[in-house]
């Protein structure tokens, strides 16, 4: 018969074991994750000293972590706020387009998308099936057809040719119909017993309760629309009408000094984005993967 | 006028107005310029002067080297991609969502940063990260295990490794976000049941996390293959253009771009992506039958 005490003892010894066990998955987790993060970060970061550093440099030596004090200065930063380049006009256009693009894609998508989650009507499935084909086509393979129609219709040049082909866009109108099923259909009803038109109950009941799922579609668009190259590329001819992407990408080619500016050009385009994500790290989450358990 | 409003109002039109925006983009930017590149694929299309010359351009797209080059380049990409893209983050999501892990939100934060910065961006910091400059960060990490400089973006077998980690890079934290999303539905007790039954985390991860976790994999899959196949950003902003040495980062859509635009060969192209198309709804069936997704959504 062992001792009450000697149980005891048992017990705590055990309780520890398991403890400094978990202690031990525990850290090797952090070191792990730790390590994982400051991969990720190295290209960032390098690109945040690179913009210290002369163009010239790092044509010739390529992008490292290596701090050098006597090559590095502010002067790429200065040249970037007061230089004589067309970076601002390119920055502008993208934050303006970005703004409108979002704007118009989420009221367009947002009102499609309560069409088919709120009403049964003819010919609904049919149309549904349209927007699950549409999101299953790549862009790419539209790219050229798309591309002699915005020339045919004389809209090269324009934002509305970046704008009108994704106007109701497929995902996201999926997203909206998705969210908005779950609304309880009493909402509506009552609406149309108060002598709301259908319009009415859409704008004045209905918009309101969408603001959560409004908020993570209008990142992960704005995100899209903020990075997009390919089809600006095609459809923005003139230097300055450019977005930053296509602007920054002219930059990158080995001859002239370039470099100095599309170095820091290239982290000053992420800041936006860095802040928001700050801001509204949730939404940026959680508008890319709801989509993933449904779906 | 109040005719016109008033049909505009009933209960039985307004449906209709609501997804009419649908309808008329669906068909202007969709239909049409769908059947206008099966079109084209048939076609030698010239400045004023568009005619059809049959399969030509299939028969010509058949005996193309060039493009074998691209279409083996897009699948190398996709299956490695693939075969990274979703083992791993699935651990790392399990890793992260466990309940050891101390700061998961902190963690997370970070791994996501990746996807904010553009193509474009990440792009060109990669291809100065592996300059063949023996200063580069690339060549002075394999420095350190005493290996020589090497000019990364010029030999293929480094080129396309290169092309790779940018997407690795890119999309680890991304994927790893999808995964814990699925693994929120997993209920908690099924685990802790497990650990009852006395079940190893490795037992558990592979007993309960994979299985359950199906559904999301088969999603980040099927984006996976699309943005694989799709692929065209990434080698045109590490070579600086549409021409990498030897086609080495040639893939399907840049040899669309360059048959369709560079050399405004729009039939060709338009063979180049009726291929891409037909690859894209092959993939979608065998997607939605995996999901079940014919019974559930087609309603």
């Amino acid at each position: 018969m062992r001792t009450a005490e000697e149980k005891l003892t048992e017990y705590v010894s055990a309780d520890v074991r398991k403890k400094s066990k978990i202690s031990a998955v525990s850290v090797f987790l952090v070191a792990f994750f730790t390590l994982m993060c400051l991969v990720t970060i190295m290209p960032i970061y390098a690109n945040f000293i690179a913009t210290f550093k002369p163009g010239k440099e790092l044509i010739q030596h390529g992008l490292n972590l290596k701090i050098q004090p006597d090559i590095m200065s502010l002067k790429q930063w200065i040249f970037l706020f007061t230089g004589n380049h067309q970076y601002w006009p390119w920055f502008w256009n993208s934050l303006g387009l970005t703004l409108v693009q979002v704007v118009c894609v989420l009221f367009v998508s947002a009102f499609v998308g309560y069409g088919f989650a709120c009403y049964d009507f003819k010919g609904k499935n049919a149309l549904f099936l349209c927007v699950l084909l549409t999101m299953m086509v790549p862009f790419e393979i539209l790219m050229l057809p798309l591309y002699r129609e915005i020339i045919a219709l004389k809209m090269v040049n324009t934002w509305r040719a970046i704008i009108l082909p994704g106007l109701a866009n497929a995902s996201t109108i999926f997203f909206f119909r998705q969210f908005l099923t779950g609304i309880p259909k009493e909402i509506i009803d009552a609406g149309r017993v108060d002598g709301c038109s259908e319009y009415g109950i859409y704008f004045k009941l209905i918009l309101p309760v969408m603001k959560p799922a409004i908020a993570a579609m209008a990142i992960l668009q704005g995100m899209g629309s903020w990075n997009n190259l390919l089809w600006p590329l095609l459809v923005f001819r003139e230097a300055k009408k450019f977005t930053l992407p296509i602007g920054l990408n002219t930059l990158l080619t080995p001859y002239g000094n370039n470099y100095d500016l599309l170095i820091v050009g290239a982290f000053f385009s992420i800041v936006p984005l860095f802040i928001l994500y700050a801001a509204f790290q949730r939404f940026f989450v959680e508008g890319m993967t709801t989509g993933s358990v449904k779906g | 006028m109040l005719r016109i409003k008033r049909f505009f109002y009933n209960q039985k039109v307004a449906p209709y107005m609501f997804v009419l925006p649908f309808i008329i983009i669906f068909c202007a930017f969709s239909i049409y310029p769908m059947i206008n590149t099966i079109l084209m694929s048939f076609q030698k299309v010239l400045p004023g002067q568009t005619h059809f010359i049959g399969i030509k351009n299939y028969t010509r797209l058949f005996s193309d080297k060039t493009f074998f080059i691209a279409l083996e380049n897009s699948i190398k990409y996709m299956v490695i991609t693939c075969a990274l893209l979703i083992p791993f983050p699935m651990l790392f999501a399990a890793m992260v969502n466990s309940k050891h892990m101390p700061f998961p939100n902190f963690f997370k934060a970070i791994l996501y940063l990746p996807a904010l910065a553009s193509v474009v961006v990440s792009g060109t910091i990669f291809r100065l990260t592996f300059s063949e400059s023996s200063d580069s960060l690339m060549n002075e990490i394999i420095g350190l295990f005493g290996a020589a400089p090497i000019q990364w973006l010029r030999v293929s077998s480094t080129g396309f490794t290169v092309l790779i980690v940018l997407c690795c890079w890119r999309w680890t934290g991304v994927n790893i976000m999808y995964f814990i999303s699925g693994l929120k539905s997993i209920p908690r007790e099924l685990y802790e049941s497990a650990e009852i039954d006395g079940a190893s985390s490795v037992q558990q991860f592979f007993k309960i996390t994979v299985p359950l976790l199906k559904p999301t994999t088969i999603y980040v899959l099927t984006i996976s293959i699309y943005a694989g196949l799709a692929m065209f950003t990434e080698s045109f902003m590490l070579w600086n253009g549409n021409n990498s040495p030897r086609n080495m980062g040639l893939t399907i859509v840049g040899y669309l771009y360059r048959q369709g635009i560079e050399k405004n060969d729009l039939g060709y192209g338009s063979t180049v992506g009726i291929v891409l198309l037909v690859a894209a709804m092959i993939i979608n069936v065998v997607q939605l039958k995996l999901n079940g997704l014919f019974k559930k959504e087609a309603m």
